[in-house]
C-alpha cells in the first residue's frame, strides 16, 4: 500500500484552494517574521539565536538550512525519482558523468527498498548522518509512489533520521497531506520566477494532467502550483526553503521580485544559486552560451535579497545521489554493490552520543567567537572586505592551501565575521587532464579576497599569492575561522589607521563550474 | 501503427510507464519499450500519446511504420 493514495486532496479541493489563494493574496508569515522588524529572524547562519525553540530544533542539525550545521552534520540523497514532469532549460538528462557534481546527475538509481538499505548503511558508517533528502535526479512528486514508499521503509527502520524533499513544485499541491503525514520538515521547492513571461524562456515546457503545455500558458501554470504549494506548506508548520537559479539576463533582476513574494508567503530561507552551463552539459543553456553569474554578481543579488529574508551561502549545488558533509561526496563508498554486501548494524544509541559530541564542539566554537566579537566591540570602520578560508570542517583553519578544493568566503567588518560563500578551486574532468596551471585557477577564484587563511602553503605559491595582492595567512593554523579572521581583520583596521598600509578594494572573481573530480 | 521508443535516446528516466494508459510500457535492458500488441497511441484515452507528451528527449518516443496504424473497435 502506498501512502501516497492515502491522503492525495482531490483535484476539485485543490482548484477551490487555488482560486482562493489568490485572491487572499498570501497574507500569512511563516517562521519569524512576524517578529516586527520585517526580516525572518530564524537564521541560516550561527546558532540559535532569536529563533523560536521549535524551529531551532528542526534545523540545528540539518546541513541545507542551518550553515552552522553543515559543518557538523551530514546528508544523503537517493536517488529513486527518476521521472520528471517539467523541463527546465539548464537542466539535459542525458548526461551523465560519475566525475561530475551538479543536480540532475546521479550514477545509478535506486529502488526504494535499495534506498532504504542504503540509508541504513550510511547511517551507520557516517553517525552525524542526519538528513535524508530526496532530489531526482527528476521530481520527487513526478514518482510519487517510489518517493514516498521509501520514506515510509526510512521511518519504519531509522526513525532519527530527517526527511526533506526538494521538487519544482508543479505536482506539489495534490501531496501537501502526505508530505505532512511522514513528518517531512523540510521541503525545497525552485522558484525561479513568479512572472509568466520570464519563465518562459526557462521552461519549455510541463506535463500536467495528461497534456504538455508550453511557453506563457506552462509557466503561468508551475508558478500558480508553486505559490499553492508553498503556502500549504507553511499553513502546516513545514520549514521552506526556496532555490532559485540565477540567469544573467533572464531572471537576475527579476528574483528581487521572486524573493518578496516568497517571503510573503511564509518561505523560511532563500537559497540563489548561480547557473551552471556549459556546452559539454548538453543543455538549451549550455549550447546556447547563456553565461552564469560572477562571485560579485551573485553575492550582490544575495545581499540585495538579504534584508528581506535569510540567504542560503552554503549551497554545493550538489548530485542527487550525494553522500556526506556537503562540500564533500562519498557516493562511491555506497554503491548498490557495496551496500548490499554490507552487514549493517543500525546502533540508535552510538549515533546519538556521537551527536552529543558534536554539540559541544559547536558551543566551543561559539565561545570563541563570542569571544573575539567582545574585542571587536568599540572599533569603528566603513571597511569591508573579504577573506578566503581553506577547511576540511568543524568551523577550523585546517585544509592546506595545496589540498584545497573549496575555499570558503567571509565577510569582514566591525560588525563580526560574515560567511558568504564556498568558492570552488578543484580542476575540471577535461579528457582526464586537470588544468596545467591550477594556482591561477585559484587566484581566479578568490580574487575578490584581500587574504586566504591556510594551515599551511608553500613558499611559491605565497610568492604568487602575495603578487596578485592577496595575502597568504598561515599564523592561525588549527585555530576558529571566525575567531582568527576577527582578531586578523583587527590588525588590518589598525595598519590602516596608522597608516601603515592603505586600504584597496579588489575585483571580481569567477565561479568555477563544471565536472568535480572526485579522486583525490 | 504503435508508438516505439528509440533505445539510444532513451535516458531510461520511466516518466512514460505511469503515464501508459494501456500499461504498455516496461523496462528491458537498461531502457524502456512500448509492447506494440498494447499501444493504441492513445487514441479513446488522451488527444496525444502520453509517453511521447511527458517525454524529456524530443523524438524518442515515434510513431513505428513497421506497424500498421490502430485501429480503434467502434
Amino acid at each position: 500500500m502506498h501512502a501516497s493514495t492515502q491522503h492525495e486532496t482531490s483535484e476539485a479541493a485543490v482548484a477551490d484552494k487555488l482560486a482562493e489563494a489568490m485572491q487572499a493574496k498570501a497574507e500569512h508569515q511563516g517562521c519569524g517574521t512576524s517578529g516586527g522588524s520585517g526580516k525572518a529572524s530564524c537564521g541560516s547562519s550561527a546558532g540559535q539565536g532569536d529563533l523560536p525553540t521549535e524551529i531551532w530544533e528542526k534545523v540545528k542539525n540539518h546541513p541545507c538550512y542551518s550553515e552552522e550545521a553543515h559543518h557538523h552534520y551530514a546528508r544523503m540523497h537517493v536517488a529513486v525519482a527518476p521521472a520528471c514532469n517539467i523541463q527546465c532549460n539548464y537542466c539535459n538528462r542525458k548526461y551523465d558523468c560519475a566525475n561530475e557534481s551538479r543536480p540532475g546527475v546521479v550514477s545509478e538509481k535506486l529502488t526504494p527498498q535499495q534506498a532504504a538499505k542504503k540509508v541504513l548503511a550510511v547511517a551507520s558508517t557516517i553517525p552525524q548522518m542526519t538528513v535524508l533528502g530526496i532530489a531526482g535526479p527528476g521530481d520527487p512528486l513526478a514518482n510519487p509512489e517510489k518517493t514516498f514508499q521509501t520514506f515510509e521503509l526510512i521511518n519504519r527502520t531509522a526513525p532519527d533520521i530527517k526527511l526533506c524533499l526538494s521538487t519544482n513544485g508543479l505536482a506539489l499541491p495534490d501531496h501537501v497531506d502526505t508530505i505532512a503525514g511522514f513528518n517531512v520538515d523540510h521541503v525545497t521547492i525552485t522558484i525561479n520566477m513568479v512572472d509568466p513571461e520570464v519563465g518562459a524562456k526557462i521552461y519549455p515546457w510541463v506535463f500536467w494532467k495528461h497534456k504538455r503545455y508550453t511557453g506563457y500558458e506552462a509557466a503561468k501554470l508551475l508558478t500558480d502550483r508553486q505559490m499553492l504549494g508553498l503556502e500549504m506548506l507553511t499553513e502546516r508548520g513545514i520549514l521552506c526553503k526556496v532555490n532559485s537559479v540565477m540567469i544573467p539576463g533572464i531572471n537576475d533582476k527579476h528574483l528581487v521580485e521572486v524573493n518578496r513574494a516568497v517571503k510573503s508567503r511564509g518561505a523560511f530561507l532563500h537559497n540563489i544559486m548561480p547557473l551552471i552551463s556549459a556546452p559539454e552539459h548538453g543543455t538549451v543553456f549550455g549550447l546556447n552560451g547563456q553565461r552564469g553569474p560572477t562571485a560579485q554578481e551573485l553575492k550582490a543579488l544575495q545581499d540585495s535579497c538579504e534584508g528581506e529574508m535569510n540567504m542560503m551561502r552554503h549551497c554545493r549545488q550538489c548530485r542527487a545521489d550525494a553522500v556526506g558533509l556537503l562540500g564533500e561526496d562519498r557516493s562511491a563508498e555506497f554503491t548498490t554493490d557495496k551496500i548490499m554486501a554490507m552487514e549493517v548494524n543500525y546502533d540508535l544509541d552510538s549515533r546519538k552520543a556521537y551527536q552529543a559530541l558534536v554539540e559541544e564542539e559547536r558551543v566551543a566554537k561559539v565561545a570563541a567567537k563570542q569571544e573575539e566579537m567582545e574585542a571587536l566591540a568599540g572599533e569603528q570602520s566603513d571597511i569591508k572586505l573579504l577573506v578566503a578560508v581553506a577547511t576540511k570542517g568543524s568551523g577550523l583553519i585546517n585544509e592546506h592551501f595545496g589540498h584545497a578544493k573549496e575555499f570558503q568566503v567571509w565577510e569582514l567588518s566591525t560588525g563580526g565575521a560574515k560567511f558568504v560563500g564556498h568558492r570552488r578551486v578543484d580542476l575540471y574532468c577535461q579528457g582526464g587532464y586537470g588544468e596545467e596551471d591550477s594556482l591561477e585557477t585559484i587566484i581566479r577564484a578568490i580574487n575578490d579576497c584581500h587574504a586566504v587563511f591556510v594551515a599551511k602553503i608553500g613558499g611559491c605559491p605565497k610568492a604568487d599569492l602575495v603578487k596578485a595582492g592577496i595575502e597568504p595567512v598561515d599564523g592561525f593554523a588549527h585555530e576558529f575561522i571566525e575567531k582568527s579572521a576577527i582578531t586578523w581583520f583587527k590588525e588590518y583596521l589598525n595598519k590602516v589607521k596608522t597608516g601603515e598600509m592603505e586600504h584597496v578594494v579588489r575585483g571580481d572573481a569567477e565561479i568555477r563550474q563544471g565536472a568535480l573530480i572526485n579522486a583525490a | 501503427m504503435t508508438l516505439k521508443i528509440v533505445a539510444s535516446q532513451c535516458t531510461s528516466c520511466s516518466a512514460c510507464e505511469p503515464e501508459c494508459p494501456n500499461v504498455a510500457i516496461f523496462e528491458k535492458n537498461g531502457t524502456f519499450v512500448i509492447d506494440p500488441k498494447k499501444c493504441t497511441e492513445c487514441i479513446g484515452h488522451f488527444d496525444v500519446p502520453q509517453c511521447a507528451a511527458v517525454c524529456p528527449v524530443d523524438d524518442t518516443c515515434v510513431i513505428d511504420n513497421a506497424y500498421p496504424r490502430y485501429q480503434p473497435t467502434a
